[in-house]
């Protein structure tokens, strides 16, 4: 573990950087003014899992971004259509193979990689079709996670893993420690991280990897093809 | 054979050859159709892909709505295989309700209320948009199979002309499903500046081999019928009205499920407890068919039928950019809505799914929605409330987007 998260702009600042009024609006997601904060205005974005279209319609409207969203459920993409965002039904385990290299700015991918089925060939998909990628999961390595396995002997459930074991779609869980792995693992250099409560706000201080691994209920990360490989 | 009046279409012996031409009424809508006709003249032809020039030739059409002052607000709805004009209008051959009414009118979808819309007969149809059943100003008769193959992209420049004669310069939104969606594809292949948004719905952009075979049955009947007599048959005083019976039963199980099909007749019986042990049509199902037959036969011509098959077969938007379908797509600015239906096999979803993959490598904005349902390719055509939820928020989104 390299600390490599101390590098480059933190999510915390950049959300700073917001009217303190937009930051506290009730509506919008503090994870998602965090993506916010990473996001360049003007950029072609590509939200995977996009849900019902809040964040690309935050992106669209505070940031200008050219927004494109794939979402599984027919719920999410009619809510979207209603907002106007051109979102596609599609699934990120076998759609993302279509996308051409380099076709976004930056690919987001918001809670969703536990959820695939190849977890490794989705992130190599995300660094192939985007110049950067946002992806933010939950942090099995949470200190809730662990005491509920410990002490309980049960699967966990929690704020931000909800679902029993036998009805989620979490079918591949990982720590942010694991996750550093995979990163690794596939080239992809860390360019900021940051550990997210369970309210998804940013944790203001800056620790060693095994600490963010035990207290941060999510991890998000900003990622970038290893050029060097 | 005391059950051979029930085994065939029924309609055999009405349609003996010579028994003098009888003024039908699809032909007169051919000639003289209950609906507006824009009338191009020998300055103006069809440049057709096969070569020919067309000329002179008519489009008949329907509208409904008003034209807005910045004329910024017109919808063209593409009809599909055997549809025509009247999307909103009574049909003037079978007296039913408009074939889209359900999409399309005051407070729908397609708000009539709101937007300017026009649907127009396509080349080659039979409902007073020049086709085989028009005539042909060098002989005088019918042109039969001497009219010209008819290809989706010379539908759509009719269209195009249609519009141009119409004042208006470009189109809010162009929509359509099966032949009417190939047709929407290639407006926005062909004419991506006069496009603002592009709904094609259980379609593909090509015609996939099983489809060519459908069709190429469906082309067989008709010409094995001996009333086709070699396509001159409005001469000749007859109609090839089992073949193109034959055709349209066949098809018509193709724009159907197997669930559907289950729902609806299962193994029912028609009219009796037991089978006959006859060719009667014992099951409730062959009643449906001979009847879906013998309606067609009634509001359609069978040269259109062979020729409007034949556009479909010819269509592969890819082919005709180098292969690669993205390329029909470059640098377009229209926004789409594509949308397939769970059990269409016949345009299946991953038809539709290749034209997306398509507008994405081409950075064109897409949605793409999968609509679950059993009733197969006619979905489009029926009430299914997820479709029009999401065309409703599609082309609403879209009508903002232009200040409509």
């Amino acid at each position: 573990m390299s600390g490599a998260h101390k590098t480059g702009l933190a999510p915390w600042q950049a959300t700073e950087a917001l009217p303190r009024s937009e930051a506290e609006g009730g509506a919008t997601r503090v994870d998602h003014l965090v993506v916010l904060g990473f996001v360049p205005p003007g950029a072609r974005v590509l939200d995977i899992g996009c849900g019902d279209g809040a964040l690309l319609a935050l992106l669209r409207d505070r940031r200008g971004v050219d927004g494109r969203g794939i979402e599984l459920s027919r719920e999410g993409v009619n809510a979207c259509l209603a907002r106007g965002l051109p979102v596609i039904q599609g699934d990120a385990d076998t759609d993302l193979a279509n996308y051409p290299d380099d076709a976004f700015d930056v690919v987001v991918l918001s809670q969703t990689i536990q959820a695939t089925r190849n977890p490794k060939i989705v992130l190599e998909h995300l660094l192939r079709i985007g110049q950067q990628v946002i992806i933010s999961f939950p942090n099995f390595g949470h200190w809730r996670v662990r005491a509920e396995l410990a002490f309980r002997g049960r699967m966990p459930m929690t704020e931000i893993l909800p679902e029993a074991w036998y009805e989620t779609p979490n079918i591949h869980h990982c720590t942010i420690r694991d996750f550093v792995g995979l990163c690794r693992l596939v080239g992809a250099k860390i360019e900021t991280a940051a550990a997210l409560d369970a309210s998804g706000r940013p944790m203001r201080f800056s620790m060693p990897w095994w600490f963010w691994n035990l207290i941060g209920a999510q991890g998000v990360f900003l990622l970038r093809r290893d050029g060097t490989r | 054979m005391d059950n051979a009046p029930d085994t065939a279409l029924g309609i055999g012996p009405t349609v003996e050859p010579g028994r003098g031409m009888r003024p039908s009424l699809e032909l007169s809508q051919a000639l003289e159709p209950q609906s507006p006709v824009a009338l191009f003249g020998a300055d103006r032809p069809l440049a057709m892909d096969s070569g020919v020039d067309l000329s002179p030739f008519q489009v008949a059409y329907q509208t409904a709505g008003t034209l807005n002052a910045a004329r910024s607000n017109a919808v063209l709805i593409c009809h599909a295989l055997t549809g025509d004009q009247y999307f909103a209008h009574r049909h003037p051959v079978t007296g039913k309700p408009g074939w889209w009414e359900s999409l399309v009118g005051p407070g729908k979808p397609v708000d009539t209320d709101r937007y300017f819309v026009i649907c127009s007969n396509v080349i080659g149809s039979c409902m007073g948009s020049t086709g085989p059943a028009s005539l042909d100003p060098a002989t005088g008769r019918p042109y039969g199979l001497d009219f010209p193959l008819v290809t989706i992209r010379d539908m759509v420049r009719a269209q195009a002309m249609l519009i141009e004669h119409l004042g208006i310069e470009d189109l809010f939104l162009c929509i359509g499903g099966s032949m009417g969606g190939m047709q929407v594809l290639q407006w926005a292949a062909l004419f991506p500046e006069r496009v603002f948004a592009a709904m094609p719905i259980a379609t593909g952009a090509r015609h996939s081999a099983q489809n060519i075979a459908f069709h190429e049955v469906g082309r067989q009947a008709i010409m094995a019928d001996p009333a086709w007599a070699e396509g001159r048959y409005l001469e000749a005083g007859t109609r090839p009205a089992k073949g193109l019976g034959v055709a349209r039963m066949g098809a018509h199980i193709t724009y159907l499920s197997e669930p559907a099909l289950h729902r609806k007749f299962g193994r029912r019986f028609q009219g009796r407890s037991a089978p006959t042990f006859s060719f009667n049509a014992d099951f409730q199902i062959e009643s449906y068919l001979r009847h879906q037959g013998l309606s067609f036969v009634e509001r359609f011509d069978a040269n259109a039928y062979l020729y409007l098959t034949r556009a479909m077969d010819y269509f592969d938007l890819a082919a005709d950019h180098g292969g690669v379908l993205a390329n029909a797509f470059r640098d377009s600015k229209t926004r789409f809505c594509v949308m397939s239906f769970t059990s269409d096999w016949l345009f299946p979803t991953s038809d539709s799914r290749a034209i997306v993959h398509a507008l994405n490598a081409a950075a064109a904005p897409v949605a793409f929605v999968e609509v679950e349902s059993d009733k197969g390719h006619d979905a489009f055509l029926l009430d299914e409330p997820a479709m029009f939820s999401a065309a409703r928020g599609f082309i609403d989104a879209a009508a903002r987007a232009r200040g409509l």
